[in-house]
């Protein structure tokens, strides 16, 4: 009897400011990796670029980030972008974004599996989809910042939907891993996968080229060079924004409970 | 700044380009910004050459894959071409005599736009032929040819029998140098490191590549064989072509296995 592979989401959060070829090498090199664990059947990307509330510095308007991510995935055939978290009012929390992603896959699961009945009524021998967070070894550290994220999130968001994680130049995930025990108890929920291209390319080196006019060519497509240019985003004005600012995520736990789990 | 007075330049890369990738493209961007940035230079056209398949390298696929690949992957640039020149040629040909080669045609077009006295130009080139000085370009009317590579090429330069010194000489010392470098390598100290390199350390541009983005041909033709994505580290285009053609496989990668590659095979019967 062939083993049904489990239908799983990727979803990627982030600033996004802007997308570039390593974002979305991610998304190749965790489909690539999950298909070839026999488990899993990718069936969607989805980028989720965060809200201007986020508050981190040199973020550029959710419109424009949006607009690039768009035209970077206009030829891709299995990722999209979503704004749903880009509209909330306030910054989101991850777990959030993810419950919201979730619950949207489930119902259309749901909807199609109920379509789908054989000739006894039986329904569907399609596996329930998962939705798995998507990010990069620098993410997994973020879970040692004090006050950036709640335990129970973390719990979540590792133990309930699980990481993938690409990791990046001379980062070592499996350390970061291993450093916390929330992320330990749920290792096996924690796809690690390692990018042999030693591709640096970040947002931030993106930025800085073009504050100072350098070529960015080959870092992020042509589409989105040529938005950047025709709204002169990303200036030494643009990258003082929220200078000084308290990252949001930050504000809101400080005013909130700590919360922890029993044990 | 006055246009006038900046030396024009042509940059040339040689390599497999097996297949071409983002980091090669990549290589011509930083060059120019970096020449440009100092205030000396205009670059006004950049030149992929694809080498040959009598060189002989383990791998090598087809020299009209790998030139169309390259086409694909400059359509969408305005100053990076391609030229097939020397994977036309029958035989190996020495990178110096490519660098030659294209330095002349480089004169030809811009005589072609000029009006020069071509016997002023020959009497000065006779000249300038007898003297390879630490910085003796060879320049004319503002004009200039370099030769752009990874700092790996460079380094390459100290391998037993893989270039003539005389070679290296005109290369370097007559030509000029773009040395990209990669993070496994220190060019400047290679450079000092040689007394021939340390004397035409002026002719060459050592640009540092801040953002690493080391996609290696080696590594993404193993993805390939392995059935895995290489999406955003090649143009689309050439995934596309790469997928329509089927190129790059277990027995590609067996071409040319155990076969001395030409440039060794030519400098060790000389000798």
């Amino acid at each position: 009897m062939a083993t049904r592979r489990i239908p799983l989401v990727l979803l990627a959060c982030g600033s996004f400011n802007p997308i570039t070829n390593q974002h979305m090498r991610l998304f190749e090199l965790a489909r690539d990796h999950m298909h070839s664990t026999g488990q899993y059947q990718v069936v969607g990307g989805i980028v989720s670029p965060v809200s201007d509330g986020y508050g981190k510095q040199g973020l550029v308007l959710a419109q424009h980030r949006i607009a690039m991510a768009k035209l970077a995935l206009q030829s891709s055939d299995w990722v999209t972008v979503d704004e749903w978290e880009s509209q909330q009012a306030d910054w989101t929390e991850t777990v959030v974004t993810m419950r919201y992603h979730y619950d949207r896959i489930l119902k259309e699961y749901e909807r199609s599996t109920g379509q789908h009945k054989d000739s006894s009524g039986n329904p569907s021998p399609l596996s329930s989809p998962q939705l798995k967070l998507l990010c990069g070894a620098d993410f997994l550290d973020t879970f040692q910042v004090p006050d950036l994220w709640l335990d129970d999130h973390v719990e979540e968001v590792a133990g309930h939907f699980g990481l993938i994680c690409v990791s990046r130049g001379g980062l070592h995930p499996e350390q970061a891993v291993a450093a916390s025990d929330t992320l330990s108890r749920h290792s096996h929920n924690i796809f690690l996968v390692r990018e042999w291209v030693r591709n640096e390319t970040s947002a931030t080196e993106v930025r800085r080229a073009l504050r100072r006019g350098l070529s960015v060519k080959y870092l992020i497509p042509d589409s989105v060079i040529e938005y950047i240019h025709q709204h002169n985003l990303y200036t030494e004005d643009s990258e003082r924004r929220n200078k000084g600012t308290v990252l949001r995520p930050l504000a809101k736990q400080a005013t909130q409970p700590g919360k922890s789990l029993d044990d | 700044m006055d246009g006038q007075h900046l030396t024009k330049v042509v940059l040339l890369a040689c390599g497999s380009f097996n297949p071409i990738t983002n980091m090669h493209l990549r290589m011509f961007e930083l060059a120019r910004d970096h020449l440009e940035d100092t205030g000396q230079y205009r670059v006004v056209k950049g030149i992929i050459s694809p080498v040959g398949d009598a060189y002989k390298k383990k791998g090598l696929i087809e020299a009209r894959h790998r030139l169309e690949m390259a086409r694909l992957s400059t359509d969408s640039s305005d100053w990076i071409t391609v030229d097939p020149w020397e994977s036309l040629q029958p035989e190996w040909v020495e990178t110096a005599k490519v660098v030659r080669h294209y330095y002349k045609e480089m004169l030809e077009t811009e005589q072609n736009t000029d009006d020069v006295d071509t016997v002023k130009y020959a009497k000065k080139r006779r000249i300038e032929e007898n003297h390879f000085g630490a910085s003796s370009h060879q320049k004319k009317d503002g004009l200039q040819l370099m030769f752009l590579c990874g700092a790996d090429v460079l380094e390459s330069f100290g391998v037993p029998n893989l270039w003539k010194q005389e070679d290296i000489d005109e290369i370097v010392g007559r030509y000029g140098m773009v040395c990209i470098t990669r993070s496994s390598s220190d060019p400047h100290k290679f450079i000092h490191q040689s007394d021939k390199l340390w004397q035409y350390r002026q002719n060459i541009h050592v640009v540092r590549e801040w953002v690493t983005n080391e996609i290696s041909a080696t590594q993404v033709r193993r993805s390939l064989r392995r059935g895995r994505s290489v999406r955003y580290l090649l143009p689309d285009g050439v995934v596309h072509y790469i997928q329509e053609h089927a190129l790059y496989s277990a027995e590609s990668e067996q071409r040319n296995a155990g076969v001395v590659l030409a440039p060794m095979q030519k400098n060790t019967e000389v000798s």
